[in-house]
């Protein structure tokens, strides 16, 4: 992309070494755009590899989970809410030490030096090689954490040491098994970004390399390999974001859909609406803000089935997926499919025409009417209110759609933008850096309206520390919860700034690129701004 | 179910809570929390440990309590936006209830809930499965309340105190006060230096009194409540309708959450949400206004239920109860209203728990009276 516009696209299949698709991708992407390699300033990609490992329990490896809250917490000891599936490959080093602080800062108990080197001996021991520190109210005082930290570094040189404070929020099991996901993905963190710096030096791209995170901000890649579990909910948020940029929107629907599914989500402010549950990560609990996103069985590869004496046509949730260029109908195969509907019904031209031309009108109007139903009710949903939305149509699925203008209740307008097909590389290309503060602050000296105003500072100073451009940064999201049976008058605050990432001097030119990891069979789709 | 043949010869019937039953009592709960309690999945996940090590609890019926029986209510006490972070020992309702063991100088035969709604549900089971007595099905609010003394013993002239708290250090302390407001203002001082969560035993009562003074079967109606969720979920039928019919609620509003506002007063969460409608309640709105608890339904400007009767919000898609920290803008939410037990409608009852408890200048109107029969809204 070259600044707001998109300057080129390519697709190209993700290769089980994870960055051969990535080079071949970008190698198109910087022909088509008659682009030199050195002209490139900045790189972004969002990936769901580490999501997948996790999922696939693959590449993990064994972790120790140290937590710091003595006497307090042994009645739920780290991991205690994991699958099995995953608390094997990990190997279950769980360790209780002293130390945590209380809500107001007090501390439960002080740190035990001599405690964490026995510890650090039991580590050397076993030969672990990545650790994950979790003190009690780390969000509100993070000094136990880090002195542990340096305690432990100084007995075990080499180990990596994941912090709590600095992935999760308030909630001590969720933080925690952020923390020790983060810590057992660390190793297969350094390997692909490493692999990733030497696609991008063959390619003589020497712009930065971002990772696109959950909330729909970048992180460098430094970080990245620190934190590797910031990247998990990338996928779903840089699709929405980049299909509203596609349209020009900061406030709409997105309908994406795939062969399989459609996934329907709201952006607000530019940013994707957080979910209000608990991410549940390959069955484990944690506290990220995942984009709210509801997801149902519709898709191009949807089979068709039209029981007699039942009113409605039923469209899925089975597909035919990826083999929908040999199984329906248009394509010459002998399965009625959404798309097969689609292009009787006069909304796409894909394959034969002539095949589905002698399909019951009757049945492909009243298939489509179901589509078109379907799709309302989750735009229905997923909306804040009863006034009419924009709604951005993307994915392969599309067509199932119509064109622009088509009526959908509840929709204000139907856009169907261009280059949808790598909306998630765009949104790994728009993406700003942000900053967030999350903690409980005391309302005993100061106002509520002092403590938000120096909570907004705090965020907007890490935005800008984390790369951002001073005088664009704007926080997007504040929100405060008293704390409840408390007289105390303390309040949680949790405040979110953006702001655009700073460029070297001269014109923008970026590449951003989605990596689907291997067993997804995803597209690594780029796109270059 | 299993039979116990006791010294006397009479028959008397148990059933034994173990940990497949924790995660349904959890649910439902929560349902009976009106919007209060706590979530309780930490609670469940602490009982379901404590049983996998010590074994099954014995739940007894009310009436099968010996009229001599010393009773001793466990709970945790504090808040729970700190409970999630600083995590239990484990061991402090236990520390709790033998602290007033010994001051009481005599044995505790039983345990009970003081609240079924929310995560104060799950403690008593702790203490039965750790020091091995029965824990009675019953409770002594049939829902959430925010304050100690806001328990149906009050009404029969049981104490509060002597109260034991524990905290996770090894604290603990015992007091003795002149009336059930004072055991909350006191153990709340405490509380907030134990570091804002502390474990309670207190209301000690003999068998006797408990079958007066305490709701029978509510520990039950939890673990039903969360199994008929469960399982009409899975059988795709409409949980919400379940919960309508095994609660004898009435179906008041379903709708949006279109917005949310929230003040800190004297310590207590007071807000309000406001729920735009949908389907045949579109154009409508309801304001629930709640303080830890939901306390007042307002349709149109009209009040169409109150506390001490439950207001629950429930997520219209999946029938799971929704606390007030949940309460978010943009969810699809179906409100119901429960009729509370008889106890909280007398004069006194209604003086303790009713609107003007909480500052709302309104008379209680059972909900059963505002409506003529079922889903008419």
């Amino acid at each position: 992309m070259g600044g707001r516009h998109v300057r080129a696209e390519t697709k190209a299949p993700t290769t089980a070494d994870v960055t051969g698709g990535i080079c071949r991708a970008l190698r198109g992407l910087l022909a088509q755009a008659t682009v030199e390699p050195g002209e490139v300033q900045a790189m972004m990609i969002g990936t769901t590899h580490f999501t997948n490992a996790l999922i696939e329990a693959r590449g993990l490896v064994p972790t120790a989970a140290i937590r710091l809250g003595l006497p307090a917490t042994q009645g739920l000891p780290p991991m205690v809410d994991w699958p099995q599936r995953l608390r094997g490959p990990l190997g279950g080093h769980v360790y209780l030490c002293h130390g945590g602080h209380e809500f107001d800062g007090r501390e439960i108990s002080p740190l035990n030096a001599d405690e964490l080197r026995r510890v650090a001996a039991d580590i050397a021991a076993k030969g672990l090689r990545s650790i994950a520190i979790c003190s009690v109210f780390s969000p509100v005082n993070d000094e136990c954490e880090q002195q542990a930290a340096e305690i432990l570094a100084a007995e075990l040189p080499g180990v990596a040491i994941s912090r709590s404070h600095e992935i999760g929020r308030i909630g001590l099991l969720e933080r925690e098994n952020a923390t020790i996901i983060n810590a057992c993905l660390r190793d297969l963190a350094a390997r692909i970004v490493d692999a990733l710096r030497a696609a991008l030096a063959q390619l003589r791209v020497t712009a930065p390399l971002w990772l696109s995170q959950n909330d729909g901000t970048l992180m460098s890649v430094e970080a990245a390999q620190r934190y590797p579990v910031a990247t998990f909910a990338c996928g779903p948020t840089n699709s929405l974001r980049g299909a509203a940029f596609l349209a020009g929107l900061r406030d709409c629907a997105v309908v994406d859909i795939g062969g399989t599914t459609t996934d329907v989500g709201m952006i607000r402010h530019g940013l994707p609406r957080p979910a209000s549950v608990a991410a549940d990560v390959a069955g484990v609990r944690t506290n990220f803000r995942m984009p709210d996103v509801y997801s149902f069985g519709l898709g191009g590869g949807s089979l068709v089935r039209d029981p007699a004496g039942r009113a409605e046509v039923t469209i899925g949730p089975d597909s035919v997926g990826y083999e929908l260029a040999s199984r329906a109908l248009v394509f010459g195969g002998d399965t009625l499919t959404a798309t097969d509907l689609a292009v009787a019904g006069g909304r796409a031209v894909i394959g034969d025409p002539g095949k589905v031309a002698r399909l019951d009108p009757d049945l492909v109007r009243r298939g489509l009417d179901q589509i078109t139903q379907v799709i309302a009710e989750a735009v229905d949903r997923i909306k804040m209110t009863a006034a009419p939305v924009l709604v951005v149509v993307v994915g392969g699925g599309s067509v199932l759609l119509g064109d622009d203008g088509e009526d959908l209740p509840g929709a204000a307008e139907l856009i169907k933008p261009d280059h949808f097909a790598v909306a998630n590389a765009i949104g790994a290309a728009i993406a700003q850096v942000g900053g967030e503060v999350d903690r409980i602050f005391s309302l005993q000296r100061q106002s509520r309206d002092q403590v938000l105003e120096q909570a907004k500072q705090e965020a907007v100073d890490r935005a800008v520390a984390a790369g951002a451009i001073r005088a664009s940064v704007q926080v997007v999201d504040v929100e405060d919860v008293p704390l409840t049976y408390l007289p105390g008058n303390a309040t949680r605050v949790r405040v979110k700034a953006v702001g655009d990432l700073e460029l070297a001097a001269g014109a923008e030119l970026a590449a951003g690129a989605e990596l689907a990891a291997g067993g997804w069979g995803g597209d690594d789709g780029a796109a270059h701004r | 179910m299993r039979s116990l043949r006791l010294v006397g010869g009479e028959e008397m019937t148990v059933r034994r809570i173990g940990e497949s039953q924790l995660d349904d009592l959890a649910v439902g709960a929560a349902v009976l929390g009106a919007g209060g309690g706590g979530n309780p999945y930490l609670g469940a996940l602490l009982a379901k440990q404590v049983i996998g090590q010590h074994g099954p609890v014995d739940l007894v019926a009310v009436d099968e309590v010996a009229d001599d029986a010393l009773v001793v209510p466990t709970a945790g006490m504090g808040a729970p936006t700190v409970g999630v972070e600083k995590l239990p020992r484990g061991d402090e309702p236990v520390r709790a209830l033998q602290a007033l063991q010994s001051y009481l100088g005599r044995p505790v035969t039983h345990t009970v809930s003081i609240e079924a709604g929310g995560s104060n549900s799950t403690v008593p089971l702790r203490v039965g499965a750790m020091l091995g007595i029965p824990v009675v099905d019953a409770d002594g609010m049939g829902r959430a309340f925010p304050e100690i003394q806001m328990v149906t013993a009050t009404l029969y002239g049981v104490s509060a105190t002597p109260m034991a708290l524990a905290d996770e250090k090894g604290n603990i302390a015992v007091i003795n006060t002149v009336d059930n407001h004072w055991a909350e203002r006191l153990s709340r001082s405490l509380t907030i230096d134990m570091g804002c969560v502390a474990k309670i035993a207190l209301y000690p009562l003999s068998g006797r009194q408990l079958k007066q003074a305490m709701i029978p079967g509510t520990l039950s109606l939890a673990e039903e409540l969360g199994r008929l969720i469960r399982q009409t979920r899975a059988a795709h039928g409409d949980p919400i309708a379940a919960i309508l019919c095994r609660l004898g609620g009435y179906h008041l509003f379903a709708g949006k959450i279109s917005d949310i506002a929230r003040r800190t007063e004297t310590g207590f969460a007071r807000g309000e949400a406001r729920i735009a409608g949908t389907g045949p309640h579109t154009g409508c709105t309801l304001a629930v206004r709640f303080q830890n608890e939901h306390l007042v339904a307002i349709r149109d400007g009209q009040v169409i239920a109150s506390v001490p009767d439950l207001i629950i919000v429930l997520d219209t898609e999946t029938g799971g109860p929704i606390t007030t920290e949940e309460l978010r803008y943009g969810l699809r939410v179906t409100v119901i209203a429960a009729p509370c037990d008889f106890r909280w409608r007398t004069h006194q009852g209604l003086a303790l728990v009713g609107p003007r408890a909480f500052g709302y200048d309104l008379d209680y109107i059972p909900v059963e009276e505002r409506f003529a029969h079922p889903e008419s809204t």
